[in-house]
């Protein structure tokens, strides 16, 4: 086995490989946030805690499947680069869309409820 | 790779400039299938954002009551309605198959074929398993009357939205199992071992695939996370 952040030299194996410890590892780390998450709605949190908390673990969990398990945290700096910085775009989008959201929301209570 | 000038190129935030200004290859190092997946994952990425944003966007537009999902998903075990348990299992199934995809990866890449092989048939069932109880699911509601127009719970966005995203998922995990299962017959056959040319190209075939093939089934599990934060439990 090989050491994790050294490109290998070896022409005979071509990518690096991990010590098993660290797939294990991550393995009962998801399955720990997992079960917080569902606890979250176990309990029936409501309100800024609940949202929080469910991105809290969300990202957590996403974040150690990408760095980890797709290898993320050891591949070329270019490509992670390339991946990451279009998650931006999809930022903008949210926010656009929150504030449409906003515009749509107000618009149906003045003419629908209210009746204009 | 096996490219030891790439010692030589610069670190850190230089070696982006550096890679995608150079010939050739703007991804040094990176075996060209695994950036074309890659590729691939982000433009899916982008599919499934547009769909969760659009979900967002009709929740949060909408002036009735969004649908419970604690009650809408509960399940009855021994007679006491256990919420959003069905959603749990599924997604400590899909956890558990996305660990044997990547101990899979692991023991390919050490030419242990046997382990490699076992494990990529673990995380088929796995998904298997994910597709059946998602299959049980829709039927379940579709008994209790949810439609993509309208349903007995609330909003009658809940259902179109339900549909389309859980199906889209459900759709690629499917995808996966069917590649799965060919990939395990490749690795028992010891493809990856010869160098056997695949079916569709001429090229040796070479345990780098059973990352790339990773790279998807890890994607899939990454999208259900998101999928439960969003649509289960906010």
């Amino acid at each position: 086995m090989n050491e994790n952040t050294e490109i290998d030299k070896n022409k005979e194996k071509p990518a690096q490989t991990h010590k098993i410890g660290i797939y294990l590892w991550i393995w009962g780390l998801l399955f720990v946030l997992s079960f917080f998450s569902y606890m979250v709605d176990w309990y029936q949190f409501q309100g800024i805690l609940r949202w929080s908390l469910i991105l809290f673990f969300m990202f957590l969990k996403a974040g150690l499947i990408m760095a980890f398990f797709m290898h993320l945290f050891w591949e070329r700096y270019t490509l992670v680069n390339v991946l990451l910085w279009p998650m931006t775009a999809i930022a903008c989008f949210v926010g656009l869309m929150v504030a449409e959201a906003k515009y749509t929301f107000f618009s149906r209570l003045i003419y629908f409820v209210l009746g204009g | 790779m096996s490219d030891s000038s790439l010692d030589n190129l610069p670190k850190g935030w230089k070696s982006v400039p550096n890679d995608l200004g150079s010939d050739q290859t703007a991804f040094k190092g990176v075996q060209w299938g695994k950036a074309m997946m890659w590729i691939f994952l982000l433009s899916d990425t982008f599919i499934f954002s547009c769909f969760l944003i659009s979900y967002m966007k009709g929740r949060a537009s909408t002036v009735v009551d969004w649908p419970n999902t604690s009650h809408v998903f509960s399940l009855d075990f021994m007679g006491v309605p256990v919420p959003l348990l069905l959603i749990a299992i599924m997604t400590f199934v899909l956890i558990t198959s996305s660990g044997t995809m990547a101990l899979a990866v692991k023991y390919g890449y050490e030419k242990n074929r046997k382990m490699c092989g076992h494990l990529i048939l673990a995380t088929a069932i796995g998904g298997l398993i994910f597709v059946g109880m998602q299959a049980f699911e829709w039927s379940k509601l579709i008994h209790e009357g949810v439609r993509p127009w309208s349903n007995p719970f609330g909003a009658g966005q809940f259902g179109s939205y339900f549909f389309m995203i859980t199906g889209f998922h459900g759709t690629h995990v499917s995808i996966g199992v069917i590649f799965l299962f060919i990939f395990a017959r490749k690795v028992y056959r010891g493809d990856f071992d010869k160098g056997r040319r695949g079916f569709f190209t001429t090229m040796k075939s070479d345990y780098v695939s059973i990352e790339i093939l990773g790279l998807y089934w890890h994607f899939v599990d990454l999208v259900w996370v998101f999928i439960f934060a969003f649509f289960y439990l906010w």
